[in-house]
């Protein structure tokens, strides 16, 4: 239950895999993000509602074929330009790509943790992302003849978050901003989450999400494992680090040379600080 | 009276921030709306109803955030849902007065893309895409849209629909089933356009102080029809400013 994150990720991430890392700007499993590009995964279907600077380092990375999203981009400072290189010039490989709106995909984890095959929103309607995405259809309502928007369930092979804590036997807290990780979790085959640290009890937190262990494959202790995106409680979000994303991911040359940086780190398998502590 | 000199993007936001009335439910987008939101609750509307999209109902930062999930958000806020609590349970049943979005790209009816620069399948530029914009602009009462003015921006046609603004002109939102009234203001860097009652074709309604009209024009990309009764922009006031300055960092 409580594993090393690089064996979390060899035992549960394979090559070809629907893969999530969902985090909603809060609790982003960036730790786990960089296991799978030092692990050397390829083919991955990479979902997330907000595809962030992970997600561009694993497409730069060349770890994705295919992109499934509502909003990719660095919040507050701009584009993802390894994202942008590869569905531009197919560089380092080609990205397909599946976009919706958030409503849209939203509600397609909502149906895949409801074991629903597709979801009905009021969405979609009028857009150019109907005509190029062959997974938003409308359907009409048997009662009151109204037009809706339907979108398939989404259920990834393995959902990745990060979270501020579990207990000894894999049961998981998180609070703060929860985003979809809830609906994310529950619609996956098989569940692994990050966590600030492992604790004997967990204390109530106002406005908690837990994940029962029962639905938790394998929890990996990683403090600092959401940096530099933000973990409610032990670290702010270091916004500076997002801006000098920026500068890295413009360059081939430049992410390059990032990448091998990262290939030449240790695993994460032994607590350190990152981000910055409150 | 001393003369306050101000710039043209601080009279676009203070201008956003005016169209805010006190205890309206805005649905705030980062970047420049969420800037005129923020001037307005800490001036004129103390009862602005901020949601941001990561589910944080009510929040009342202390700062502006960077991003549409920073903690501050989470801090403040009445309440913090989950992403499809906001979606399903206040935008779609019609529960938010006024969208306030940003666009990289409007047409002359009002029409979003913040998708593609370019072709779908060659983009010239990858934009970050949809986020909750196309909710937001089919069932909030009403949206602001805030953005600088130039003829890259304000196309005569979109290169992409991501939000439907008034689709190709009357009857279409209702044809389309949107239920709230779509882009209500565009306000920009040089004045402020409102859709026409009856084409639905944006029409230049107000200019900032020294702003030409043919300037205006010149920065539209359409032949931007030109209201009888248009209006000038008060001055930005010295405490809207200052409000402004405070929570931009330029004081």
């Amino acid at each position: 239950m409580i594993v090393p994150l690089d064996e979390a990720v060899r035992e549960l991430v394979h090559d070809g895999d629907t893969v999530a890392l969902e985090g909603f700007t809060h609790l982003i499993p960036v730790a786990a993000g960089h296991e799978i590009i030092r692990q050397g995964r390829r083919g991955l279907t990479l979902v997330r509602m907000t595809p962030d600077i992970v997600y561009d380092q694993l497409i730069g990375a060349g770890c994705a074929a295919k992109l499934v999203f509502s909003w990719g981009g660095n919040p507050g400072v701009g584009s993802l330009h390894r994202f942008r290189d590869a569905v531009t010039s197919s560089w380092p490989v080609p990205l397909e790509i599946e976009e919706h709106s958030h409503a849209g995909m939203a509600n397609r984890y909502v149906a895949g943790a409801s074991g629903l095959p597709f979801a009905v929103l009021r969405g979609y309607s009028g857009t150019d992302l109907v005509a190029h995405n062959p997974h938003i259809k409308s359907i009409t309502c048997p009662f009151t003849g109204q037009e809706l928007a339907a979108v398939p369930a989404l259920n990834p092979d393995v959902t990745i978050v990060h979270a501020q804590r579990a207990d000894t036997d894999g049961n998981v807290q998180l609070w703060g901003i929860t985003g979809i990780q809830k609906e994310a979790a529950l619609a996956a085959e098989r569940v692994l989450v990050t966590v600030e640290e492992v604790v004997d009890t967990l204390d109530p937190v106002p406005g908690q999400v837990i994940l029962p262990a029962r639905v938790v494959t394998a929890v990996s202790p990683v403090p600092g494992g959401a940096a530099p995106s933000y973990a409610h409680g032990y670290y702010e979000r270091d916004n500076d680090a997002y801006k000098a994303w920026d500068a890295i991911g413009r360059d081939r040359a430049a992410f390059t040379a990032w990448l091998e940086e990262l290939a030449g780190e240790a695993p994460r398998t032994r607590p350190q600080p990152a981000g910055r502590a409150l | 009276m001393t003369t306050v000199t101000w710039t043209a993007d601080e009279i676009m936001t203070v201008t956003a921030a005016r169209s805010l009335r006190d205890r309206m439910a805005c649905f705030v987008g980062i970047g420049l709306p969420s800037t005129a939101a923020n001037v307005a609750r800490r001036t004129h509307a103390p009862g602005l109803w901020m949601i941001y999209e990561s589910g944080t109902l009510g929040a009342v930062p202390d700062h502006l955030p960077l991003s549409i999930g920073d903690g501050i958000l989470a801090e403040t806020a009445d309440t913090v849902v989950s992403v499809p609590e906001v979606f399903n349970y206040w935008l779609q049943p019609g529960r938010i007065d006024v969208g306030f979005l940003g666009a990289a790209q409007i047409d002359r009816y009002a029409n979003i893309n913040t998708t593609v620069i370019g072709d779908y399948d060659a983009p010239k530029v990858r934009l970050p895409g949809a986020g909750g914009a196309p909710e937001i602009a089919a069932s909030c009462r009403e949206v602001v849209v805030i953005m600088r003015q130039s003829t890259r921006a304000f196309v005569e046609r979109v290169d992409f629909v991501t939000s439907v603004g008034h689709g190709a002109g009357p009857g279409d939102r209702e044809r389309l089933g949107l239920t709230g009234a779509g882009p209500m203001r565009v306000i920009t860097d040089l004045g402020v356009m409102e859709p026409h009652p009856e084409t639905r074709e944006l029409v230049l309604t107000g200019v900032h102080p020294g702003v030409d009209v043919a300037a205006v024009r010149a920065a539209t990309g359409w032949d931007l029809a030109v209201s009888e009764d248009l209006a000038l922009t008060p001055e930005p006031t010295t405490e809207e400013l200052a409000v402004l300055r405070e929570l931009t960092g330029s004081a």
